[in-house]
């Protein structure tokens, strides 16, 4: 079963971003900001990271970078997926190895085609 | 979040103008088609809308019913025609279009869509140059299609992020195709039941989902025309629940390819036919 690590400060967000992937026949996991997701992924490297981008303590284009900088840290496909709606942002995350971008608000539709996108499912 | 009792109003007056059928879970697809609606009439949001609705405001009742009733279509819409598109038509028709456009039409392209999607993938590929033309019935979808404005939620459908950054600039709230990718396309208000012979000769004809909405009689006349347009070697692509089986002798399904048609006299991939030589006794 493919893995989906979601990392988003919102616990709401996180259970609706859960709903979704899960019926898309994802195991998933949790984490609150990009530290955590980082520890996480340390452990387990998972097929997948929903990445929110303003969340406290480590934010989500610290933590791609940080992440494509690991060993193994290349294989996710990262898909953003924030309130952060403009060029400027959406190039940035790119350049950082971002593979895909959400713009929130977001519903199933919208995951499952940018995981079409990039090659998840 | 609409209240429940709104939105239930705003579904059952919309079901009685439209006959659509909005369920509890529509509730982003309100919010994005009515937020347009609410900033041109100078409301502060959706929930406003419906409130000058409910207090009996036919003209925006039915300005909210026609935002809803859009006809649904989004960019590289189904996937499987625009990989015949890339893998199939385009390398087949290639070679003998070298130094000339190829022309493509869009018979019922709504919003504008459909044909950007072509121009995108045209655009990626190198060595092809499209002549474009798009129509639809109605002119209010194609003053959209030409303006290619399109909200975030439209844009994320189908769309990879890299297309978006490459064919799109950031209009507000919205997105819009880049001038450059607009003017490679022309768009025109044209009825597949009235005459169409003056869009002239096609090599690719893209007429999807439109023909289920007529009759048997009128989808057997409107193939039979369209065969008459195409190019000898052209593809015709139809819907994935609409075929040319039983309406007219003039395509073929091109085979093993789900949705692509083609000539039936065009040249190799037709089957060969045996003639009975004592006919004339």
């Amino acid at each position: 079963m493919k893995t989906c690590l979601v990392v988003d400060d919102s616990r709401v967000i996180r259970k609706v971003a859960r709903k979704i992937v899960e019926d898309m026949g994802f195991a998933c996991e949790e984490a609150g900001d990009g530290q955590a997701a980082l520890t996480q992924c340390r452990k387990t490297m998972p097929d997948a990271i929903l990445l929110d981008w303003n969340m406290p303590v480590m934010n989500g284009i610290d933590f791609l970078t940080a992440l494509r900088a690991e060993e193994n840290g290349k294989k996710p496909v990262v898909v953003f997926c924030t309130t952060e709606n403009d060029m400027a942002h959406i190039t940035q995350a790119l350049r950082a190895g971002a593979d895909e971008y959400v713009m929130k608000p977001f519903d199933g539709e919208i995951i499952e085609s940018k995981f079409a996108e990039a090659g998840l499912v | 979040m609409l209240p429940e009792a709104k939105y239930r109003f705003l579904s059952e007056d919309v079901k009685r103008r439209s006959g659509l059928v909005l369920g509890p879970e529509k509730g982003y697809l309100v919010e994005s088609r009515l937020a347009p609606l609410a900033r041109t009439e100078g409301l502060a949001s959706v929930e406003a809308v419906i409130d000058l609705m409910m207090r009996g405001d036919k003209r925006l009742c039915e300005a909210a019913a026609e935002a809803l009733a859009t006809h649904e279509t989004f960019f590289f819409r189904d996937k499987t025609p625009f990989d015949l598109f890339s893998e199939v038509i385009a390398p087949a028709l290639k070679p003998s279009r070298a130094g000339r456009a190829m022309k493509i039409w869009c018979a019922a392209a709504s919003s504008g869509q459909e044909p950007y999607s072509l121009a995108m993938l045209i655009d990626e590929m190198s060595g092809l140059r499209a002549d474009i033309l798009a129509t639809d019935l109605s002119g209010k979808v194609l003053e959209k299609a030409r303006a290619g404005l399109y909200t975030q939620f439209e844009v994320q459908r189908g769309l990879s992020i890299q297309r978006l950054v490459k064919h799109f600039d950031q209009a507000g709230e919205n997105w819009q195709i880049k001038p450059e990718l607009r003017a490679k396309v022309r768009f025109e208000v044209g009825n597949l039941l009235d005459d169409f012979s003056r869009y002239g000769r096609q090599d690719v004809i893209f007429c999807r989902n439109v023909l289920i909405y007529f009759s048997v009689e009128e989808k057997a006349k409107i193939l039979a025309r369209l065969a008459g347009m195409l190019a000898d070697d052209g593809y015709l692509v139809l819907g994935a629940a609409e075929t040319v089986v039983g309406l007219t002798d003039a395509l073929k399904p091109a085979p093993g390819q789900r949705g692509l048609y083609v000539k039936a006299d065009s040249g190799a991939s037709a089957p060969v036919v045996f003639r009975s030589a004592t006919a004339a006794a």
